[in-house]
């Protein structure tokens, strides 16, 4: 009589012999590439792409890199406990201080981002400092307000440009040149984060998060720390922002637009939360898909939120974790009984 | 000398009231440098309370605390941390997904830390290892590098206690440090905050378990309904008619135990 065999699935870690919190023991070139792949496949095919691309791909290259740079600074927020839907404010921040620089001081672009970078990593610390006590929904709510209260006073007091915008600001000298420095501004901040959230003072903010009156008690000024994290998000924001000034050499109120803080958001659910690799997949995954559907017309942010609910209820985990896991672990069918 | 003893803290008529509700009611004590302190007192007498006014987390309706002559009533949580006053939480507060030494990392970060060690962070994980090796977690053991959220409850307590001394406080105040703790887990945790009183540190502790409490402890208070009903050592407190009207609910005489 034919027994009914069962199977079920078995995961098993694939990867390396011996590892411990503090030691790798890496044996052979296999293991070398195991490790490095991963980092270094994306990296290379994001730094080649641009030759292959024509020039309208390289275009929604540079936006899908600008939306990355804007989910990075999300999930770093995220990171530590500040849930952000303002993403806009440090674009706009950015673009305006560069903007404004450049077509009042004709200053370069070489001056104008960096500036724009710090200065609007200042800025934005020093404009949601005061609403850092707030937590959840209630700092989210201030920062989606903020990005349209600065469009208002834009709009009705005339200042820089106003509605008209400001325009023929300069461009970089050489369409590859503003390319290559949104890909590399993106590859650096992804590992820039990566590199901070894992050290000391990542764990801290990582802590603040999980239990601020627990790291209150160890001694540490949570505020201070929090304001600092500001800095970084919206430094990462600000240098989007001046990016896209000198990118399309125009600037207007449209870069405190909602679409800025919430195609971030979007862009870091589907790829995954906590690990910033998520953010960067998720928006070079949802940047040129918005943009393939662009034929469609008036359907395309229909079918594009479609295909964000899909994604969003399939993998909650986000696209990161999953490629991650899959990556790290064999799956293999067994028999059992 | 004695003045200056006198002055190390002290708690002026701290009152404070959750709505109508009086949680702390003008409580009035003062610790000496390196004395132990117990606090007593039935289930919602204002013990956590009392203990989250002196660290911050709960501001005081009125009422003043002074510690080494400066006023700290009304600061923030962590600049009284970083002037020395650490303490444990009743319900621990860690963080589950971080192997345990990782925890420590947290004080080990702190400007205080910094500034007792002459200005320069060491190295933190091995000094985290170290402290946790003092609370008893064998240093080569792996349980310093599991995860918290795999940890028993006595380790997690411990654990507590030592994120608490990482920041090398000058007070020390355990909220129930003992609640959930295995009776050997006790036996093993007691001696060594005993040492740590020997080697000069305050210590406030709240704690049901009066056996073990009222063997290292100094002087005891005792809280009933928020107000202060008794002070002094062990035996005086126990023997406050008030105090047993508390504890046991009953007017004056015990009545003698008659055979079953």
């Amino acid at each position: 009589m034919a027994k009914e065999e069962k199977y079920r699935k078995k995961r098993l870690d694939r990867g390396i012999k011996a590892r411990s919190d503090t030691l790798f023991a890496v044996a052979s070139w296999k293991e070398i590439l195991y490790l490095m792949m991963p980092r270094f496949l994306p990296v290379a095919v994001l730094l080649l792409l641009p030759l292959f691309l024509g020039n309208y791909w390289n275009k929604v290259l540079v936006y899908a890199c600008i939306y990355g740079l804007l989910a990075l600074s999300w999930d770093f927020l995220a990171s530590c406990g500040l849930f952000s839907l303002g993403q806009s404010l440090f674009f706009g921040i950015g673009a305006y201080i560069a903007g404004g620089l450049n077509y009042y001081f004709h200053l370069p672009p070489l001056v104008t981002i960096p500036v724009a970078t710090i200065a609007g990593g200042i800025l934005c610390s020093a404009l949601l400092t005061p609403v850092m006590r707030l937590r959840g929904v209630y700092f989210a709510m201030v920062t989606l307000i903020l990005p349209l209260l600065l469009m208002k006073i834009i709009e009705t007091t005339g200042v820089f440009g106003g509605t008209q915008g400001l325009s023929s600001l300069s461009g970089f000298p050489h369409e590859m040149l503003s390319i290559y420095i949104a890909v590399a501004g993106f590859l650096a901040c992804l590992f820039l984060f990566r590199r901070i959230i894992n050290t000391d003072y990542g764990l801290i903010l990582r802590a603040i998060r999980d239990d601020d009156r627990s790291v209150m008690s160890g001694g540490i000024n949570i505020y201070w720390r929090k304001s600092q994290a500001l800095f970084i998000a919206g430094a990462a924001g600000g240098f989007a922002g001046a990016l896209m000034t000198h990118h399309y050499q125009f600037l207007g109120m449209s870069v405190f637009a909602l679409d800025y803080s919430i195609l971030p958001v979007a862009a870091v659910a589907l790829g995954g939360q906590g690990t910033f690799a998520g953010a960067a997949i998720g928006s070079i995954l949802l940047v040129p898909l918005s943009e393939a559907l662009r034929a469609l017309g008036g359907l395309r942010v229909a079918i594009y939120c479609g295909v964000l609910i899909v994604s969003i209820i399939l993998l909650p985990e986000g696209f990161f974790h999953y490629l991650a896991r899959k990556y790290h672990q064999f799956e293999k069918v067994v028999k059992i009984g | 000398m004695e003045q200056s003893s006198r002055l190390f803290f002290k708690v002026d008529r701290l009152r404070k009231n959750f709505g109508g509700v009086l949680a702390v009611y003008n409580v009035s004590f003062e610790l000496r440098q390196g004395e132990f302190l117990g606090i007593i007192g039935p289930n919602g007498s204002g013990k956590t309370t009392l203990v989250n006014l002196i660290t911050g987390f709960v501001k005081p309706t009125s009422g003043k605390i002074l510690f080494k002559g400066k006023k700290i009533t009304g600061k923030m949580p962590y600049t009284i941390a970083d002037l020395g006053i650490a303490r444990t939480f009743q319900m621990v507060r860690l963080f589950y997904n971080l192997p345990a030494y990782k925890n420590l990392i947290i004080p080990l970060c702190s400007s205080r830390v910094k500034r007792l060690r002459g200005g320069r962070y060491g190295e933190k994980d091995d000094e985290a290892i170290d402290l946790l090796d003092d609370m008893g977690f064998e240093r080569d053991s792996r349980v310093p590098y599991k995860d918290v959220g795999s940890l028993p409850h006595g380790y997690l307590k411990r654990l507590d206690l030592a994120r608490a001394m990482a920041l090398r406080p000058e007070i020390l105040i355990l909220d129930e440090l003992f609640s959930g703790m295995s009776m050997s887990e006790v036996a093993s945790t007691l001696p060594l905050i005993e040492k740590f009183n020997r080697e000069g540190l305050t210590i406030i502790m709240i704690e049901h378990r009066l056996k073990e409490l009222f063997r290292v402890v100094d002087r005891v208070m005792v809280l009933n309904f928020g107000e202060k009903i008794a002070e002094g050592t062990p035996d005086e407190v126990m023997q406050e008619n008030e105090v047993k009207k508390a504890y046991l609910g009953i007017d004056v005489e015990i009545p003698p135990r008659t055979a079953a």
